[in-house]
């Protein structure tokens, strides 16, 4: 199954990132074989619409789940649309680690969103 | 002849100088001015001239609605919006009218026309006449809708002048976009500060708002109780001409309070505005 993940840095040792659509990196990891690949985000910089950004790149890329710290009204009606499950990264502090959380089935699943949104604010 | 009001930092005075400055030139001026309160999210310059607001219009933004029954799923609209507005998730495209700024792109760029725009209401004009003969429009933002800019153009193109009246706008707070699109074809821009470090670091970034637009612009320091050298430094090394200085005191905050203009609580500022509108049409000549 192939899984996002946000993170700091282009590595699956990384701290994670909690921003979904400002994230700094992707992470696109295998879950069976841990095969991963790093993807700088491409809408850091965007002056709007990150998050559905964001989901754009998670449909294109055809995961089944996305693990991020916060998914906004935008980003969660996108990926809710893409039929893209959502987590929380919990107390996960690297990509390996919310990996191994995701497969123990010990992460929160996202039903609503969990902020207000940011609008281009942090 | 347009001036525009604006100030980088908010509670500067702008409406304060905005209302006073329409008020000073009616009595000269044949027509009275046009006032525009382009300060669309919090709007207030009616508190002080209390218009009649007879006539009114919506602004819409034409936002894309997509045919399912045509889309192919392409992406191209997606791959061509620049505020990343509309998404195409698999068999499924998705708008997101509050990220919409407008602009057309999808429904001239979709291969199968399979896009036709819709207007979405996002706020209202409102005109009518005010004290002293000043026509007032205003503009006002829906609550929620998070763009200031499509209201602010339109009441410009709404409220347009006669032939010679002159034009006030009230700008909103800040050196963004919505100030941007109310300075933008201004003949002079007023920059109202206080004399506080904040009132500087935003006169510095108006400063540049204005150079940015090509502006002429002034500088009236409001709230003025002593000395503050390095407003006046930044002013003259900016060749910024100070037009006008008004002091800190208690009885124009009491009176501002009471929803009274500045030439209500001292008549003698119409003059001295009459004066400084002079000096500037002498600056630009």
């Amino acid at each position: 199954m192939k899984i996002l993940i946000t993170a700091t840095a282009p590595a699956l040792e990384a701290d994670v990132d909690h921003r979904f659509g400002r994230c700094d990196y992707f992470l696109i990891v295998d879950t069976v074989n841990l095969e991963w690949i790093a993807h700088p985000n491409p809408g850091i910089n965007a002056s709007g619409g990150a998050g559905t950004l964001a989901a754009q790149f998670a449909s294109n890329q055809k995961v089944e789940a996305a693990i991020s710290g916060d998914f906004g009204p935008n980003a969660y009606n996108a990926l809710q649309a893409a039929g893209i499950a959502m987590y929380l990264l919990g107390t996960s502090r690297t990509g390996r680690e919310a990996v191994e959380k995701f497969k123990a089935n010990q992460l929160t699943s996202v039903s609503a969103p969990t902020g207000q949104g940011h609008h281009g604010r942090r | 002849m347009i001036i525009s009001i604006a100030s980088g930092k908010g509670g500067t005075g702008k409406t304060t100088i905005a209302t006073s400055l329409a008020l000073s030139l009616t009595a000269e001026l044949t027509p009275p001015p046009l006032f525009l309160d382009c300060d669309v999210e919090a709007p207030n310059a009616h508190l002080f001239l209390h218009p009649r607001l007879f006539e009114q219009q919506d602004v819409d933004l034409l936002i894309p609605e997509v045919d399912e029954s045509k889309c192919t799923y392409c992406g191209k609209c997606a791959e061509v919006c620049q505020y990343h507005a509309i998404v195409v998730l698999g068999q499924k495209t998705l708008v997101f009218p509050q990220l919409c700024h407008g602009c057309g792109s999808c429904t001239a760029l979709c291969p199968v026309k399979a896009i036709t725009e819709i207007p979405d209401r996002m706020g209202v004009l409102e005109r009518g006449l005010a004290k002293a003969g000043i026509t007032f429009a205003r503009g006002v933002l829906d609550v929620g809708e998070p763009m200031a800019v499509p209201v602010i153009r339109q009441l410009k193109k709404w409220a347009v002048p006669q032939a010679g009246q002159v034009t006030i706008r009230d700008a909103p707070p800040g050196t963004s976009c919505p100030v941007v699109e109310t300075v933008r074809g201004s003949d002079y821009l007023l920059l109202v500060t206080e004399p506080t470090p904040f009132g500087l670091h935003d006169l510095r970034l108006a400063a540049q708002v204005a150079g940015e637009l090509g502006a002429p612009a002034g500088v009236i320091i409001n709230r003025e109780n002593g000395p503050y050298p390095e407003m006046d430094e930044f002013c003259g090394h900016q060749q910024l001409p100070v037009l006008l200085r008004i002091p800190f005191e208690r009885a124009i905050a009491e009176g501002v309070a009471q929803g009274k203009t500045l030439v209500e609580i001292h008549p003698e500022y119409t003059a001295v505005f009459r004066r400084m509108i002079q000096q500037i049409k002498d600056s630009q000549s």
